[in-house]
């Protein structure tokens, strides 16, 4: 079976070819069906370039794009069988709810009753039965955003996209719209892929994720493998945080001499552990602290649980680990 | 099973198609309707026009000669013709300064202190005669001036008809009637341009932030000292802006002077003339030139004060 | 904080001067209303001895009006579909990403109504003269076009601005093709821009008078009709019920126009 979406050598490169940006740089991808599928990167990394090339409303400098096994480089945003749920939702200011929900499928020609029956089925589908009637302008941002995703889903599209689909809403909303996401495709079984700058999300929606890093994928792999064995500094720094040891420290610390990822939370007190150093802050976490610690010149930070004794902010301390918490990665 | 693409089943579907693969093809079919029409109806006439100012007229027959020649741009230099262009700039600056000063205050007041409702009647009260019948307005000007009009009976009821007529008797600007003086066109004019420049100014003063006039005072600036040293400053790109509409529509008109004043003669009311009953198209064209070459130079400095932000 | 100097207050001299100069713009119009009622034939006499309505039946009889405000409304009618075509058009083009040439062409947009319209008019004129085209209608609303096409452009670009870029790819995203997107989410949130910039376009047409003395020939629009009577007055209170109908076929469309646009951010008329 072909995948969902796959990328072959794909770059994406703007301005003259003598100095190129280079959006999207040789990339190659492979996104199962039915997976829940997350790209991750900060701003300008080239994330929703990605994303734009799946749905086409941007084309490839060079490369391949395939979804479902078809080469799409011929074949324009209205003729895929992609849907997009847009940052900004993008409704239609002018059609009330169910007219939204029920565009694609009036442009396809279906007929009024079957297309609105449809409809609502769908806003049912997203808790939205009784605003079929409502004008997107009279919706808060938690119901946009919902109504986005019935005008997508109703398709029934074989791979949805979502661009940073929970950016603009607030914490609370922002939580109860993950799980809701994750069990709708599961239901579902449609592949979602879904771009986000908040590792937080990525690491807890996603079944695998990309880290992108200037226009790169940095790394590639499930939530789990990035947060504990991350490729590069990059991926280390970006998805959680954390201690970057560099190859002389390793050493020190018993290990070869090439960088390594420490997470503040294998650290614990220890009176024997191998890091040694003045406390230089302590900040309160709520469910635990964070201490930081001087260790020869380098910041090495401590996340210890709540109840545990705590140094006083100067003294002497020593940090202890697992071994197979010091994570040495490739990268030189 | 449904397959991730799907055909194209219409001409739409496929030129849609095209359009995508091809987004310049797109561009060119939008654009060249219009720039057609605008670069060769619009354009092709500014060089008709631009030639015919090279061309003369010859003396005896009246007929004009299309040969190059830079004899009718030397007849500019003639003492009537100078004249013209000399009282045609003059009675634009007079009338861009005018407008300056009436505008000021209803540009700052709609600007900072009209809010809601008012900020409604302002918009339309600066919108409604900016865009209404430019001849009706001057028509309603030929009423108020006219000496047996509403000017001459506010005086005499009030008693200050010698006030009126002193200013009449004033040498140049003054003359036999409002309605045939300097003093009235210039009166018309500035009526007529005056929304021109009070919408840039309240746009360049709109976008004064309120903390920072809240700054300069907290300072402990003076009001005066906060509109010398802050407000007008800021308000110069607005007035620049509006300047030029001004400048320029004054530099333009010949229907005012024709209506209006005391039938001395302007540079739009000579390219008219010379156009229409003289017959001599290529001084006319000639003179049509001279508010292009000075737009031009006008807009080049305005540009340099950086007043098209304000526009 | 200095009880004369709240920076939030107008002074009651600033708010006498911004008040009288509303009243200034305004008057002089509002008296061209009350001289349409005047009894009094050979001047401009204020007051006016006495009130009638019978200038306006005088008005209506006048086949000579009725003439000029038929090829009036022929020519802005005219005029302004052209314009709503090229100035559409065109503005869709500008909306999109920027292009060579992009600062050239908006300049060249504005120059008919940049530059005084005793120039564009001369310029016409001097083209028909070397072409040898005849004056007729069709030079009047050649001229008229060109001008009015500024109007629409400045509406509806600010509108495709406002309008975010989203909503077009929303719609080829669930499906629909070029032309669809077109008829179902670009014209009907494009609708009251471009209608507004019509109407405009339409006032502008309909009460031009500068570049039609050089375009119109021996015919008359209403305008040029009025210029006439203003130089060499016939009969003045005609002149003035003239006026009110000039002066009406212009306000009403304008205040239409503020009416369609006045929720956005792009209220119509800010450039004329």
């Amino acid at each position: 079976m072909p995948a969902a979406v796959e990328f072959r050598a794909v770059s994406r490169h703007f301005g003259p070819a003598s100095a190129p940006v280079k959006a999207v740089d040789a990339v190659d991808l492979t996104i199962a069906e039915g997976a829940f599928f997350a790209m991750l990167g900060p701003s300008g990394s080239g994330k929703t370039t990605c994303l734009r090339l799946i749905s086409g409303f941007e084309s490839p400098t060079a490369g391949e794009i395939r979804i479902f096994g078809q080469d799409v480089s011929a074949t324009p945003p209205h003729l895929r069988n992609v849907n997009t749920v847009f940052q900004d939702y993008a409704l239609f200011p002018h059609m009330n709810v169910r007219d939204n929900v029920a565009y694609g499928l009036m442009v396809k020609g279906m007929p009024r009753a079957k297309r609105y029956a449809k409809a609502e089925e769908m806003l049912a589908l997203v808790h939205l039965d009784a605003y079929g009637s409502r004008k997107p302008g009279q919706l808060s941002g938690g119901q946009r955003q919902r109504v986005a995703l019935a005008r997508a889903l109703v398709n029934e599209p074989r791979v949805l996209l979502l661009d940073e689909p929970l950016g603009a809403l607030d914490l609370k909303l922002r939580e109860a719209m993950q799980d809701e996401l994750k069990s709708l495709q599961k239901r579902l079984g449609i592949t979602f892929v879904f771009v986000t700058h908040d590792q937080h999300e990525a690491l807890s929606m996603a079944d695998s994720l990309a880290v992108f890093n200037q226009g790169k994928i940095a790394q590639i792999g499930t939530p789990a493998e990035i947060y504990t064995q991350p490729k590069t500094r990059f991926v280390a720094d970006f998805v959680g945080s954390s201690n970057l040891l560099p190859p002389t420290l390793t050493q020190s610390l018993g290990g070869p001499a090439k960088w390594a990822s420490l997470r503040p939370e294998t650290l614990r007190l220890d009176a024997n552990g191998p890091i040694a150093g003045p406390v230089t802050a302590i900040r309160y976490l709520g469910a635990g602290h964070r201490i930081s610690l001087n260790a020869h010149g380098h910041d090495i930070a401590a996340i210890l649980p709540a109840g545990s004794a705590l140094p006083e902010p100067g003294t002497e301390i020593r940090l202890g680990f697992a071994p197979e918490a010091l994570h040495i990665m490739d990268e030189a | 099973m449904m397959t991730a693409i799907f055909p194209a089943r219409s001409l739409a579907d496929r030129l849609t198609t095209l359009f995508w693969r091809k987004p310049k093809l797109l561009l060119a079919l939008m654009l060249t309707p219009p720039l057609l029409w605008l670069g060769v109806i619009y354009l092709g006439s500014l060089a008709a026009l631009l030639l015919q100012s090279f061309y003369s007229i010859d003396e005896f027959s009246g007929m004009v000669v299309p040969e190059f020649t830079l004899k009718t741009y030397a007849e500019l230099l003639r003492p009537q013709n100078y004249d013209i262009i000399l009282r045609t700039l003059l009675m634009s600056a007079a009338v861009t300064l005018g407008c300056a000063i009436l505008a000021f205050p209803i540009a700052y007041y709609a600007a900072r202190f009209a809010k809601g409702r008012w900020k409604a009647v302002f918009y339309l009260g600066i919108m409604l005669p900016l865009w209404s019948s430019y001849l009706v307005k001057v028509y309603a000007w030929k009423l108020i001036l006219a000496k047996e009009g509403i000017i001459t009976w506010a005086t005499d009821a009030t008693h200050t008809s010698g006030i009126l007529n002193a200013i009449l008797a004033l040498p140049v600007i003054g003359g036999n009637s409002l309605s045939t003086s300097y003093i009235g066109m210039f009166a018309v004019f500035t009526y007529v341009w005056l929304p021109y420049m009070i919408l840039p100014m309240q746009a360049a003063l709109e976008r004064v932030p309120t903390s920072m006039l809240e700054a300069s005072q907290d300072l402990g600036a003076t009001r005066a000292q906060t509109f010398r040293t802050v407000i007008l400053p800021l308000a110069m790109p607005g007035v620049i802006a509006g300047s030029i509409f001004t400048f320029s529509l004054t530099m333009g008109d010949y229907i005012i002077p024709q209506i209006v004043g005391n039938s001395a003669n302007f540079i739009g009311m000579a390219v008219y003339q010379l156009q229409g009953t003289a017959g001599n198209i290529p001084l006319a064209a000639a003179f049509a030139v001279i508010p292009i070459l000075i737009m031009l130079v006008y807009l080049a400095l305005a540009k340099r004060a950086g007043a098209f932000d304000a526009l | 904080m200095r009880s004369d100097a709240n920076p939030n207050r107008a002074s009651l001299p600033l708010k006498l001067a911004a008040i009288g100069g509303l009243l200034f713009l305004h008057l002089p119009i509002l008296l061209i209303f009350l001289y349409a009622f005047t009894t009094e034939e050979r001047t401009y006499a204020f007051p006016p001895p006495g009130l009638t309505t019978q200038w306006f039946a005088a008005a209506w009889n006048r086949p000579d009006i009725w003439q000029a405000l038929t090829l009036s409304v022929k020519v802005a009618s005219v005029a302004t579909l052209l314009a709503m075509i090229l100035g559409t058009l065109v503005s869709a083009a500008m909306a999109r990403a920027s292009f060579f040439g992009r600062d050239q062409i908006s300049l060249l947009i504005i120059l008919p109504i940049a530059l005084p319209g005793v120039i564009t008019g001369m310029s016409l004129r001097s083209a028909f003269g070397i072409m040898d085209i005849p004056f007729s209608t069709l030079t009047i609303i050649l001229g008229h076009a060109t001008f009015c096409i500024v109007i629409v452009y400045n509406n509806a670009v600010a509108r495709f601005r406002r309008l975010s870029g989203g909503i077009l790819e929303a719609s080829a995203d669930l499906g629909a093709n070029a032309f669809q997107t077109f008829w179902h989410i670009l014209l009907p949130n494009l609708g009251t821009a471009l209608l507004a910039g019509g109407m405009l376009a339409f006032a502008l047409s309909f009460d031009e008078v500068i570049v039609t003395t050089f375009t119109a020939g021996q015919q008359a629009t209403l305008p040029i009709w009025m210029l006439e009577e203003l130089i060499r007055p016939r009969q003045r209170p005609v002149t003035n019920v003239v006026a009110l109908i000039v002066f009406a076929a212009t306000f009403l469309p304008i205040l239409l126009a503020y009416y369609l646009t006045r929720h956005g951010s792009e209220t119509a008329g800010s450039g004329k």
